[in-house]
């Protein structure tokens, strides 16, 4: 399943996400790894729509693992070992006061994913993939 | 431990923003937080969501952590878009114009509990 999601969208913001937790429960996945998918494909969401122009949120479920997959146009990543890092966030002012930006997004992502790959370029845009297995 | 919305609602003297019809839900767990992402990972199903965040993605958060209800603390109000998303999901919202840490202190007081 893939959805379209606006950059600054914040009234259909973590629809795509939400979306994604009721397929998983469908599909009758253990409730731990639909936890840790849904932490990984809502953070993935807010991120296009806090830092990036627009993008998609992909989700790709099998009885084994729920592989997500977040690619975004816009101005990137310039280090990815910093943005990983606790606490670190480049979110405006206006994005914290809505309960954003408190730099917990990319180091969450990590703790719930098995395996976790992202790949950016600045001025071009990121992509993030990761997978859950089953239990 | 569970405690029914009626109690909580006396308990800190709160309006009922929508759900009056849902008073008799009960709530398994508390989780106070002002920040999404760890009130995304550490909110639990079933739990009663304290918060002064009145954006529309408190709403889509407590359906993410599968949360019983709302109470907005220290005199927030969300605007009528929030509170119409909220009634459509059946998720009752509260508001009080208590502070967090009391709030929850009264709750934790009363044996609601963080899981």
């Amino acid at each position: 399943m893939k959805f379209q999601v606006q950059g600054m969208d914040f009234s259909r913001a973590g629809q795509a996400a939400t979306k994604i937790k009721k397929a998983l429960q469908l599909a009758g996945m253990d409730p731990a790894t639909t936890r840790k998918a849904i932490i990984i494909a809502y953070e993935a969401e807010m991120n296009i729509v806090i830092h990036a122009c627009h993008g998609s949120l992909t989700a790709n479920i099998t009885p084994r693992k729920v592989e997500i997959i977040a690619d975004d146009e816009g101005p990137g990543i310039p280090d990815i070992s910093l943005a990983m890092q606790e606490g670190y966030s480049t979110a405006p002012p206006h994005i914290r006061e809505m309960g954003f930006g408190a730099g917990m997004g990319l180091p969450n992502i990590k703790k719930s994913a098995d395996e976790l790959d992202i790949r950016s370029e600045v001025n071009k845009g990121t992509r993030l993939w990761a997978v859950v297995f089953n239990n | 431990m569970t405690i029914k919305l009626q109690a909580i609602k006396e308990m800190l003297n709160a309006d009922v923003l929508c759900g009056d019809n849902l008073l008799d839900t009960e709530v398994t767990c508390g989780f106070g937080c002002d920040l999404i992402s760890d009130s995304l990972c550490f909110a639990r199903p079933g739990c009663l969501l304290l918060t002064g965040l009145t954006n529309v993605q408190i709403i889509r958060l407590a359906e993410m952590v599968e949360a019983r209800a709302i109470v907005f603390v220290r005199g927030k109000r969300p605007r009528e878009d929030v509170i119409g998303l909220a009634r459509e999901k059946n998720l009752p919202l509260l508001a009080t114009d208590m502070f967090l840490f009391e709030s929850c202190g009264i709750l934790y007081q009363a044996g609601l509990r963080s899981f």
